[in-house]
């Protein structure tokens, strides 16, 4: 780099002489454009004429050699040289560009960590992270970075997620926590039991994912780089066209004058410019966004995101937190439950509140065997150690509840469906969420209300979504209607379809594809949990949640590391202005060569303009591609 | 199988869009791609026709970017 900017600036100066000498010494002129040209071009020259011997014309350095020895052999050797020396000026800018563009993108991925000390009979040793394997332990101290995922045996530390979720507040681990590799140990010393080998760590997974990203190309860049493969040629005969056919033509006009036109064409020929600064764009916009915790799988998909204009939800995990706890508790009125204890002396708000506790006891020991959320959240109610004696019977009926004797009498936990079987009649009461109806002894004894949460920032996610530009949110669920329409309200969603089993999502979901135009496109944002499927199907599907699960990554294209909702926002937003960005260096480069074409073809334009069009251009396309890169406050 | 290699010193990005094309039209690749901002060729094919794949898309690169090391990575 350094040298070659010694040669530019050697160059200039005896170009400089050259042109003050003036045209008397006609001789020592000529010497020292030359020589100005042999110090600044001669590489170029070398490379096009072995490029030539191996069958590889038209590439830059043949257009640019031809251009500027067309120019000396018309006499014009100030400009000749010149636009050497601007050529080389121009790459010296590009490269150093391109090349900062690469190290920042390479700093934000900078997440690969360097070593493990694995503890090995007492002692550490540092190996290469590649080399653990599953079951090691190893040891991790303050401020090194976490090699491979695992699970911490021995002490409590604060952990920097940040590199892999883009979340600032450092997260409080301790014993029994599992670990992702790339985050940095804030603290505390830990020891860890390694538990996936570092192919299959989280960074791995992330790098890779990063890096072949930019490899699903966009439309956009499909477009560049047809349109370069003609562009070339076709400038190219044109030039050839233009310094002959109007000599031959007119009788007045001069070859001199017609071949500078041509060789400012030659100059602009060159695609670079464009090949360049799309890829770039969408390399930039890839890499801001997983420096906020969302992984891209493409430049495609980036593209998608931004004409984005309709999106569908899961419910559960998506816009609700995904875990049921217990929200109310209806007893039967006029039945009193426990007969051991009296409720005499109580007052009627004690009395009511011992009820709605012992109808929970009740529920918590009916579901005790049972490892249905519904069940662990009534027993997380609960709270209390429960007596397992006191059960003596306990099935569980699929899809509808348990039936259990607890101290000898028959209790019934379940939906209404559980009910109506035993033809226990209640007044039913409309409640939204999942309810749990508990009868005993045939009797009706009261109902207990379990619901899915709405995130805290579901809603503003939402609304945010509206403002950037997506006409229309649906969601799909397999719970029940009337949850489903309070969470829809509670959100302002356009629509919602509930009770959907996993085949009647991506059913809902076809259908809702099919009711587009062609160029909308709908996202799906899911979990993962039993909705790959979906995601799959979707023109994006955006899995939320993190590396959790390996079929969601799989199937998802785009994948949000942290649970927020308003992160959807965040990558709609980095998705359009790496399409701006990437568009603005389509029609800048287009319309500055259109232009500089078509004055040069008329003699309007030197061939500096020329000049500007092929590097300056380019380096401006680099650079407002970097912007791509800058993602914060979005 | 998938093979990755570093270009070092690859320079230009029509020439890195010229390569891709080219050894994608090589026998038994089924995937290839030259990217030009990691500098990475990745090349997926045959098992039994990777020797003759990699052998041919060396000739091209070097053809295209005489200057181009390429590193396995």
């Amino acid at each position: 780099m350094k040298k070659r900017l010694w040669r530019i600036v050697l160059a200039a100066v005896i170009w400089a002489a050259a042109a003050w000498i003036g045209i008397n010494l006609q001789w020592l002129r000529l010497v020292l454009f030359l020589s100005s040209y042999m110090i600044t071009g001669w590489d170029i020259v070398f490379k096009a004429a072995r490029n030539i011997v191996r069958g590889n014309v038209f590439d830059e350095n043949f257009l640019m050699s031809l251009a500027t020895i067309g120019a000396f052999l018309i006499g014009e050797y100030p400009e000749g040289v010149a636009v050497m020396l601007f050529y080389q000026v121009g790459e010296l800018f590009q490269n150093y560009a391109v090349d900062k563009s690469r190290k920042s993108i390479a700093d934000l991925m900078d997440i690969r960590p360097d070593y493990a000390n694995v503890k090995k009979n007492n002692e550490l040793i540092q190996m290469d992270p590649e080399e653990v394997r599953p079951g090691d332990i190893i040891v991790i101290k303050a401020g090194e970075r976490v090699p491979l995922d695992g699970e911490v045996l021995e002490g409590s530390s604060l952990l920097d997620t940040s590199a892999l979720t883009g979340e600032p507040v450092p997260r409080e681990i301790q014993a029994g926590s599992e670990i992702l590799s790339g985050c940095i140990n804030l603290n505390g010393v830990i020891t860890v039991k390694v538990i996936r080998e570092y192919e299959e760590s989280a960074v791995s997974r992330i790098l890779d994912l990063v890096e072949n990203a930019t490899n699903n190309k966009s439309k956009s860049e499909r477009f560049i780089t047809r349109f370069a493969r003609y562009y070339t040629p076709i400038v190219v005969i044109v030039a050839f066209l233009l310094a002959v056919l109007p000599p031959l033509l007119i009788r007045e006009a001069a070859f001199s004058d017609w071949i500078y036109r041509s060789l400012s064409f030659l100059v602009v020929s060159c695609p670079c410019a464009l090949v360049v600064s799309v890829p770039l764009s969408f390399f930039g916009g890839i890499g801001g966004a997983s420096s906020r915790g969302i992984l891209v799988k493409g430049g495609n998909y980036l593209e998608a995101l931004a004409q984005t204009d309709r999106m569908v939800f899961d419910k559960t995990g998506t816009l609700t937190r995904g875990v049921f706890r217990v929200q109310e508790i209806h007893c039967r009125d006029d039945q009193d439950l426990s007969e051991r204890d009296g409720l005499h002396g109580l007052g009627e708000k004690e009395s009511r509140e011992k009820k709605e506790r012992d109808l929970l006891e009740l529920a918590a020991l009916a579901e005790h065997f049972s490892n249905h959320p519904i069940s662990l959240s009534l027993k997380q109610a609960y709270g209390k150690e429960i007596d397992a004696s006191r059960i003596t019977d306990m099935e569980e009926i699929s899809g509808h509840g348990v039936r259990a004797m607890v101290d000898g009498k028959e209790i019934l936990a379940g939906n209404h469906k559980l009910m109506a079987q035993n033809m226990i009649s209640y007044n039913r009461k409309d409640l939204y969420g999942t309810v749990v109806h508990i009868a005993v002894n045939g009797e009706y004894a009261g109902c207990i209300l379990i619901s899915d949460e709405v995130k805290e920032d579901s809603r503003r996610a939402i609304q945010e979504l509206k403002k950037t530009g997506i006409r229309q949110t649906v969601m799909l669920t397999g719970d029940n209607e009337a949850t489903a329409s309070r969470i829809a309200n509670e959100l302002d969603l356009d629509a919602f379809y509930a009770e959907l089993l996993p085949e009647g999502k991506v059913e809902k979901l076809e259908e809702l594809l099919e009711l587009g135009a062609s160029k909308s496109k709908l996202s799906f944002v899911g979990d993962g949990i039993n909705d790959a499927p979906v995601l799959a199907r979707a023109d994006v599907g955006i899995a939320m949640g993190g590396l959790g699960s390996d079929a969601a990554i799989e199937a998802s294209d785009v994948v949000i590391m942290t649970d927020e909702p308003s992160k959807i926002t965040t990558a709609i937003r980095i998705a359009k202005k790496t399409m701006g960005i990437a568009w603005q260096n389509v029609y800048l480069a287009i319309a500055v060569k259109a232009a500089v074409l078509i004055f040069s073809a008329f003699g309007m334009t030197a061939l500096w303009a020329a000049i500007f069009a092929d590097v300056g251009v380019t380096v401006i396309a680099v650079l407002n591609s970097l912007r791509a890169l800058n993602v914060k406050g979005l | 199988m998938k093979k990755k290699f570093t270009l070092k010193g690859l320079g230009c990005a029509s020439c890195a869009a010229k390569m891709e094309t080219a050894i994608c039209k090589l026998d038994g690749v089924k995937q290839a791609t030259v990217n030009y901002m990691t500098t990475k060729l990745i090349v997926e094919g045959e098992e039994d026709q990777m020797p003759a794949i990699l052998r041919e898309a060396e000739k091209i690169i070097k053809k295209i970017e005489p200057d181009v090391i390429i590193k396995k990575a």
